[in-house]
């Protein structure tokens, strides 16, 4: 023990230590992860018998479907990002720690994203199926998925983060990322019908990229001081 | 010696109560600084002030003479909290948790066996934390307090759910953490016996 400087473990550390955890805590705890999965292969599964199986009208809707599906699995999952750890008094040992939050706050939505995001990404084809998509479309439509579903991981750390102290926070929480997720959810269904109708599709996904950027960059700092507050 | 933790003129208010006001304190290394109070007092709301977790109405709290709020990181970097909750992850295994400390704050895991050992909980390393008993979760809050190289250790009712030996034990380490130029900080409702300069804080 001494009295200069202590030895604070580096930021690279710090941030693959609460990935390997929260990944650790899922594989132990499947259903939490498995859920929203399941919800969105139901919604989309089950549109389509519903609507019947008019392939016209299956491709304009498809897209639509798919998104909106995505976005709601999405919300499903976001309300447990830091109840468990808020619950459980890990969230005092997050905040306290010398790593800074932001840090850690991304890296939450890092591991959020991995467990509940990129399994969605992977199952989209061959949900698509359900709706006689293309393949050159299904392409399309996992790029669109995968910059939308880390920019919802992350905009939705921030409503996570503001209710995590409130009872019952899950209806605020969706009113709160709702406005934030609306971009997504237009421009990821419209580049999808886009690539449907033979359309140029770059500048979707370049928007679609952008604002996940913007994400990244702003979101982790939003949710430390979200939770800073919520923690109080 | 030179103080290490200091709080100047420190107030709180929760909703339409005074917690406490115009509070002063200042610990020296080697120093035990006791918080006392009947239940509601306040006592876990000093100290999640000290730590950082609360915010103050009034004052500020210094570590080696610097207020806190000016510099967060070099303080968290030193502090190492045990609170009601124990902050652990009950589907985790005890040296998983523990590994997660590393990644957190300055802990190595080097030691670990003789600090399990001395715990009494190395029997326990294989089994998800969940199936510990209460009085065993606290062992192993206390487990993340000596891995970590912090110098203020911040304590919230330690006693709570541990038996005689446990007792005994929190009193032992925390006299030998004190040997070390550390300090604490503890809020308890009972009398302490512990042959360390005490300083007192009644809370009302």
């Amino acid at each position: 023990m001494n009295s200069d400087e202590a030895k604070i473990p580096g930021l690279w550390h710090g941030l693959r230590s609460i990935v390997r955890r929260d990944l650790l805590l899922a594989w132990k705890r499947p259903g939490d992860m498995l859920n929203p999965l399941f919800f969105f292969a139901m919604v989309s599964a089950l549109f389509p018998l519903a609507v019947g199986p008019s392939a016209e009208q299956l491709a304009i809707s498809g897209p639509g479907v798919l998104w909106v599906a995505a976005l709601l699995a999405a919300l499903l999952s976001l309300n447990s990002l830091f109840l468990n750890d808020y619950e459980d008094g890990s969230l005092d040992q997050i905040i306290l720690s010398p790593q800074p939050l932001p840090l850690l706050a991304l890296g939450k939505s890092v591991s959020h994203w991995l467990v509940s995001g990129l399994p969605l990404v992977i199952v989209s084809p061959l949900v698509a199926m359900t709706f006689r998509m293309p393949v050159e479309t299904v392409g399309v439509l996992m790029v669109t998925l995968v910059f939308g579903t880390i920019s919802l991981s992350l905009l939705g750390s921030i409503g996570a983060a503001l209710t995590v102290g409130l009872n019952r926070g899950n209806a605020l929480l969706s009113l709160l990322i709702l406005p934030l997720a609306m971009p997504v959810l237009i421009f990821g269904a419209r580049t999808v019908s886009l690539a449907a109708a033979d359309d140029a599709v770059a500048a979707g996904i370049y928007f679609l990229a952008a604002y996940c950027m913007l994400a990244i960059t702003f979101a982790p700092f939003a949710a430390a001081a979200a939770l800073k507050i919520s923690n109080e | 010696m030179a103080e290490l933790l200091s709080g100047t003129d420190l107030s709180l208010l929760r909703g339409e109560r005074c917690l406490f006001e115009g509070l002063n304190f200042a610990l020296s290394a080697g120093e035990l600084l006791l918080v006392q109070g009947p239940n509601g007092s306040g006592k876990t709301c000093l100290l999640r002030s000290i730590a950082g977790l609360t915010g103050l109405e009034t004052g500020y709290i210094s570590w080696q003479g610097v207020p806190t709020e000016r510099d967060r990181q070099s303080f968290s970097a030193e502090v190492v909290w045990m609170a009601h909750r124990v902050g652990f992850k009950g589907d985790l295994t005890l040296i998983e948790n523990l590994r997660f400390e590393t990644g957190l704050r300055s802990a190595t895991l080097g030691g670990i066996d003789e600090i399990l050992a001395r715990l009494g909980i190395s029997r326990l390393t294989e089994l998800p934390l969940r199936c510990l008993s209460a009085g065993q979760q606290r062992r192993v809050a206390l487990a993340r307090m000596l891995i970590s190289d912090a110098r203020l250790w911040l304590m919230d009712e330690p006693f709570t759910n541990l038996d005689a030996a446990g007792q005994t034990l929190v009193v032992d380490l925390i006299s030998e953490h004190l040997a070390k130029d550390g300090a604490c900080v503890m809020a308890a409702h009972r009398e302490l016996e512990i042959s360390v300069p005490v300083q007192r804080i009644q809370l009302q």
